[in-house]
């Protein structure tokens, strides 16, 4: 049974802020709220490597939203980039030119669209090489800077701009969302773990576990995105939270390849997240399709199913 | 000290090991491997004092190097052809971050069709990328080369990326008589990398390459790196004049061959700029006064260097290795935009087209460019572009495509 050993209370959350108010990112970002309780565990002595996405406009000439370092490099190779800081810290601290005092924590960000397809070799590289590094995917499921288009993380019958519903295919999107858990599992990173704004403790406990491993420390956070999947954005913590307790975004973490659950919700049915949101409410009007609806609810319980066999 | 036979890729090697850099980011590419080769070695035998990382692709590997540069690492790396293009968006990325690292371009033709070979079609589509480019003719010249691109770019008053470009194959795999400078001197000339404000560190948070909104932040920016490459014509000069001093031998941003009293001149780039001079010796001996002028620095554009060389001259010649299809040659636009402005500009300004993936530049070819400029001068009017083609080549293709076509 997993437990908390760090985090167990609310309380104990750190108070102080690392990344700062006022940003241009959208009202009720979920991955600017993952990020923002990251940050409480991962503190100021740090340099975010950016992939192009969302997060792009947490610096904003002539602003920053960190009190520590921030390099933007494309949307294809920010693990790269942090390979060169790393190893740049490296080299400057072995010839005695940067006191150890002055290393930084080395922390890559990208959306879904970064990580699970343009900066997916780039991701695999660097976890290959071992590189010792955070990386943090904010997944909103879709192309999101741009307006939601279909990214591999959209989900079954998620409509996105690109993926619209139709005669042809009125569910909208028909692929499966790509699991890029277990992409990365098979890199055997020493620390993976999914994480969700609206679980904090879990969080936090997370990165906490991760700051004892040397090496990729893998992370993929569900960034619940009024904004792209259409729901009012007081409503983040709500749709974070069925999210977890429908079981369709489990939370999970993988110690040297080895999976646990750190949450076994008790599975309340899919329809209440999807009926939440814009993104899926042609799934419910005109007409409710029902086997769409099923086939979503069929896939959860599969998945359950199988991580129970595998937990025993 | 005494030369060593090596081919321009080793040379290329002893030149980042002589500038003592830091980490060296590689992926292996035909015709530059030799070079990550040579290091990897070296590193892993504790002869360089760098960090050597196998990466996964030219973009990666291009990131990582500018993000270590940034981070305050002297970085050194090499490409070719196809990877310098893999790598194209983050060539513009780091040369905004204003990382003064050295990339060495191996070149090579681009596909399709798919070749090895070279001419100079890959080095010239990062011309507008904000890295300074050096374009080297010999072997000795390519190892100066970098040592003096250190220099330049991380002149507090440039602080912008380097190109050191030689030829794939004529260059990177031909041996020459290389003299290694005595790394002291090296030291003298090209002092430790302290850059005073580049760096991630804990004490010093700052955000780079960061988005800007509206267009008056981004020309800022991007008017600050013309105006850093436009300072790099000086500082070049200074470090031309340093190296002379220390090492005895002299490069200048362009490199003048009999122009003393040439009519006609010949305008080339890197290695192949060797048969140009060999060509010139020949149309003297012929009582022609040819000339060649070498365009060696090619970002800056040395455009006073280029109207100094090429004021009063009967006629002028450039040979393109390259080609821009639907426009021709692409130094000879840009040599003919620097003579517009000059009232004593040659009578005629011809483009030739030639050496395109290692194709023969043959004497007889050389000897029709200086006739046909030549009368060009004479009749006042320029000429091309002309895509040199042998009778002996259009024989060969002939056969070729019976045998493509199954009627051989």
């Amino acid at each position: 049974m997993w437990q908390r050993e760090t985090f167990k209370k609310i309380k104990q959350i750190p108070r102080e802020e690392h990344v700062m108010p006022g940003t241009a990112l959208c009202a009720g970002c979920g991955g600017l709220e993952a990020l923002r309780l990251a940050a409480k565990v991962l503190g100021d002595h740090v340099v975010y490597v950016n992939a192009a996405g969302c997060f792009t406009m947490l610096a904003a000439y002539p602003y920053s939203s960190f009190k520590g370092s921030w390099l933007y490099t494309t949307m294809g190779s920010a693990p790269a980039g942090a390979q060169g800081i790393r190893d740049a810290l490296d080299v400057l601290i072995a010839k005695r030119r940067l006191p150890k005092s002055e290393d930084l924590k080395v922390i890559v960000l990208g959306g879904d669209g970064s990580t699970y397809d343009m900066a997916l070799s780039a991701t695999s590289g660097a976890m290959n090489r071992q590189l010792d590094f955070y990386y943090i995917c904010y997944d909103n499921e879709a192309y999101g800077n741009t307006g939601m288009q279909l990214s591999p993380a959209t989900p079954y019958a998620a409509r996105t701009a690109t993926s619209p519903c139709s005669l042809q295919h009125p569910a909208a999107t028909m692929q499966e969302k790509k699991d890029i858990f277990e992409i990365w599992r098979a890199h055997r990173p020493p620390y993976i773990a999914t994480v969700a704004p609206r679980y904090p403790l879990d969080l936090e406990e997370k990165f906490a576990r991760a700051a004892t491993f040397t090496g990729p420390k893998m992370f993929l956070a569900l960034a619940a995105c009024p904004t792209g999947w259409l729901y009012d954005p007081g409503a983040t913590p709500e749709v974070a939270k069925l999210a977890v307790e429908t079981g369709l975004w489990p939370l999970k973490e993988a110690v040297n390849g080895v999976v646990t659950h750190t949450y076994i919700p008790k599975r309340k049915p899919v329809e209440a997240y999807l009926r939440l949101q814009g993104r899926f409410r042609h799934l419910f009007e005109p007409t409710v399709q029902t086997d769409a609806i099923r086939h979503i609810q069929e896939r959860v319980d599969a998945y359950w199913q199988q991580a129970a066999q595998e937990q025993a | 000290m005494d030369s060593q036979m090596m081919t321009g890729n080793l040379a290329a090697a002893w030149g980042a090991r002589l500038a003592d850099v830091d980490y060296i980011p590689a992926f292996p590419i035909t015709p530059q491997t030799e070079i990550v080769e040579a290091l990897a070695k070296w590193c892993e035998r504790g002869e360089v004092a760098a960090t050597f990382v196998s990466m996964d692709s030219e973009h990666s590997m291009m990131t990582a190097a500018g993000a270590a540069e940034v981070t305050g690492a002297r970085v050194f790396t090499a490409t070719s052809s196809q990877g310098l293009l893999h790598a194209f968006e983050v060539l513009y990325s780091i040369s905004g971050w204003r990382a003064p690292l050295v990339l060495v371009n191996v070149s090579r033709a681009l596909a399709a069709p798919i070749t090895l070979e070279s001419d100079h079609n890959d080095v010239l589509a990062a011309r507008d990328a904000g890295f300074l480019q050096i374009h080297a003719e010999t072997c000795q010249e390519v190892l100066d080369s970098i040592l003096m691109a250190y220099r330049i770019a991380e002149d507090e008053r440039v602080m912008l990326p380097v190109i050191v470009n030689l030829d794939g194959f004529t260059l990177s795999f031909t041996r020459e008589p290389v003299s290694l400078p005595d790394p002291d001197m090296v030291r003298r000339f090209l002092p430790p990398f302290r850059p005073s404000h580049l760096g991630f560190a804990a004490s010093s948070p700052h955000a780079l390459g960061v988005a800007v909104i509206g267009g008056t932040s981004y020309a800022y920016f991007r008017h600050q790196m013309h105006l850093a490459a436009q300072n790099a014509l000086e500082v070049h000069r200074e470090a031309a004049d340093s190296f002379h001093a220390l090492f005895g031998r002299r490069y200048d941003l362009v490199e003048g061959y009999r122009l003393e009293d040439a009519d006609d001149v010949l305008v080339m780039t890197n290695a192949g700029a060797s048969k140009g001079k060999a060509a010139v010796d020949a149309a003297r001996a012929q009582g022609k006064r040819g000339g060649l002028l070498r365009l060696r620095v090619i970002r800056p554009w040395p455009a006073e260097a280029i109207r100094e060389a090429l004021r009063d001259r009967r006629a002028v010649a450039v040979l393109d290795q390259n080609l821009a299809p639907g426009q021709g040659g692409i130094l000879y636009q840009e040599v003919a935009a620097c003579l517009y402005h000059e009232a004593r500009r040659p009578r005629a300004l011809c483009s030739f087209i030639g050496g395109l993936g290692g194709q023969n530049l043959s004497e007889g070819e050389f000897q029709a460019i200086f006739e046909q400029t030549a009368e060009a001068g004479v009749a006042g009017r320029g000429l091309g572009p002309v895509l040199l083609y042998s009778a002996e080549e259009h024989r060969e293709m002939t056969h070729l495509q019976m045998v493509a076509t199954g009627n051989a």
